[in-house]
């Protein structure tokens, strides 16, 4: 399958791409590691006039810890963030979830600015951008913003972004105390797209009560979506297997998943409730081994 | 800034360098067949599903059917063509052979590449790990079993053992 033509713009420095973005504006499309839109381009879903090719740019694949934040930049592979340390100690939840995306070859390519810009309804990151309460960093040549996770993702491949901004960055908490997380995908064959994935973030304190709680949900609806109901039934309740099953049930409140060739509308509710529940679960002994470990 | 409708690249491939002045619109499989006439890097199912094109670039595993070669400019590719040294095999060239790792041999050398990136990282892989770490590559013959078995044995016979449990 052959893409369709296109004229090639290869910016040397970010102020540069920027400048492109805002005289090309719609009739341009940037491309990183390439992994949404060439496939997109091949079924001629998107045949943009121009691509703006950033994936050389320097300075743009990087974690860092920053004021209690931990910053990623938008060129960073699945991979990178997959393996990093820093994560590993300061936010498993995005590294684990970074490991279920697609294959080894699509995470050596693909970028966190590069999947949270095309938005698949059913993509593994915006599961645990809601679940972090994470912010998504736009730049323009009219200046910087910084979005909300639950302000990004407007519906099925459409984000907050605006024709002339790159995403640059991306910010999720460094964890602290006696917290726990986990990424539950359910699939049925290698490599696939979630039909439900659950992300969760549990902090516990020494009284074993359940201080802090981010569950975040995709492949459920037009978005990812933050699982309110869930949240407000962990926090102040004991750490318990019983409090979680309690929580758990709420996962499918004001959930319309959508029904398709995988999995149907109904199916999807009552495997919100499961993947939660998983997600909670394993979530939950992280923390209290976490304890454990510093009690 | 200028738009270009041609583009001039330059990659180091199997150790040789090449320059093309070519499409914008090229992928990098089309580029590796078409242009240096390398036809051991397969087109499978072109969706980046199947993982027959995989390649070697910048030391990581790549589905090259799902890269523009523009995007290769300045890199270092291995392919399948490149692994023998002084006509002796690959240690995971000689697994596949030793094992049965292949019927057809369309999948072979994305698969191939794929566990040339993976245990270069991974010496010592589970099976699970193994297995895991194929999960971007489609076999339709062999059912996978020997495959993973040649995995287990090249990697045995890079660490320096015999190859053999």
């Amino acid at each position: 399958m052959y893409p369709p033509r296109f004229s090639l713009i290869v910016p040397s420095t970010l102020d540069e791409a920027l400048e492109i973005l805002s005289k090309y504006g719609e009739n341009a499309k940037v491309l990183a590691g390439g992994h949404s839109l060439i496939p997109l381009m091949k079924l001629r879903l998107a045949s943009p006039k121009y691509i703006v090719y950033i994936g050389k740019l320097q300075g743009l694949s990087y974690i860092r810890e920053e004021a209690g934040r931990i910053h990623i930049g938008a060129l960073t592979t699945h991979a990178t963030i997959e393996s990093s340390d820093l994560l590993a100690k300061r936010n498993p939840l995005l590294s684990e979830t970074a490991s279920r995306i697609g294959d080894l070859q699509v995470r050596n390519m693909g970028t966190i600015g590069g999947s949270l810009a095309h938005a698949d309804p059913a993509a593994d990151y915006p599961a645990a951008m809601m679940a972090l309460n994470a912010e998504i960093v736009a730049k323009s040549i009219r200046g910087e913003r910084v979005i909300k996770a639950s302000d990004f993702f407007k519906g099925p491949f459409t984000t907050a972004l605006r024709s002339d901004e790159l995403l640059v960055e991306v910010r999720i908490p460094a964890l602290n105390g006696f917290f726990g997380t986990a990424y539950e995908k359910l699939v049925f064959r290698a490599m696939d797209f979630a039909i439900v994935g659950v992300a969760a973030m549990l902090e516990i304190d020494k009284t074993g009560t359940i201080v802090k709680a981010g569950v975040g949900l995709t492949g459920v609806g037009s978005t990812a979506v933050r699982a309110k109901g869930v949240e407000e039934e962990l926090i102040g309740k004991p750490a318990s297997i019983d409090t979680i099953v309690k929580a758990s049930a709420r996962a499918s409140e004001n959930l319309n998943p959508p029904s398709d060739i995988r999995a149907s509308s109904e199916y999807r509710r009552a495997m919100a409730v499961v993947m939660t529940r998983r997600a909670l679960s394993r979530a939950l002994e992280a923390a209290k081994a976490r304890m454990k470990g510093q009690g | 800034m200028e738009a270009l409708e041609k583009v001039r690249i330059t990659v180091k491939v199997n150790g040789k360098i090449y320059t093309h002045d070519i499409d914008p619109r090229l992928l990098l499989v089309h580029y590796i067949r078409d242009y240096l006439g390398l036809t051991g890097t397969h087109v499978g199912c072109d969706t980046s599903n199947c993982g027959a094109c995989t390649v070697i670039l910048n030391g990581k595993a790549v589905k090259s059917c799902t890269l523009y070669a523009f995007m290769a400019d300045g890199g270092e590719i291995l392919t399948v063509e490149g692994l023998e040294k002084d006509g002796k095999l690959h240690p995971i060239q000689e697994a596949f052979w030793e094992n049965h790792a292949l019927q057809c041999g369309f999948c072979t050398p994305g698969m191939i590449m794929t566990l040339y990136d993976f245990l270069s990282r991974n010496p010592r892989p589970t099976e699970e790990e193994v297995r895991r770490a194929i999960e971007g590559n489609l076999c339709r013959c062999t059912g996978y079993q020997n495959i993973v078995k040649a995995a287990l044995w090249a990697a045995e016979r890079m660490r320096g053992g015999g190859g053999d449990e």
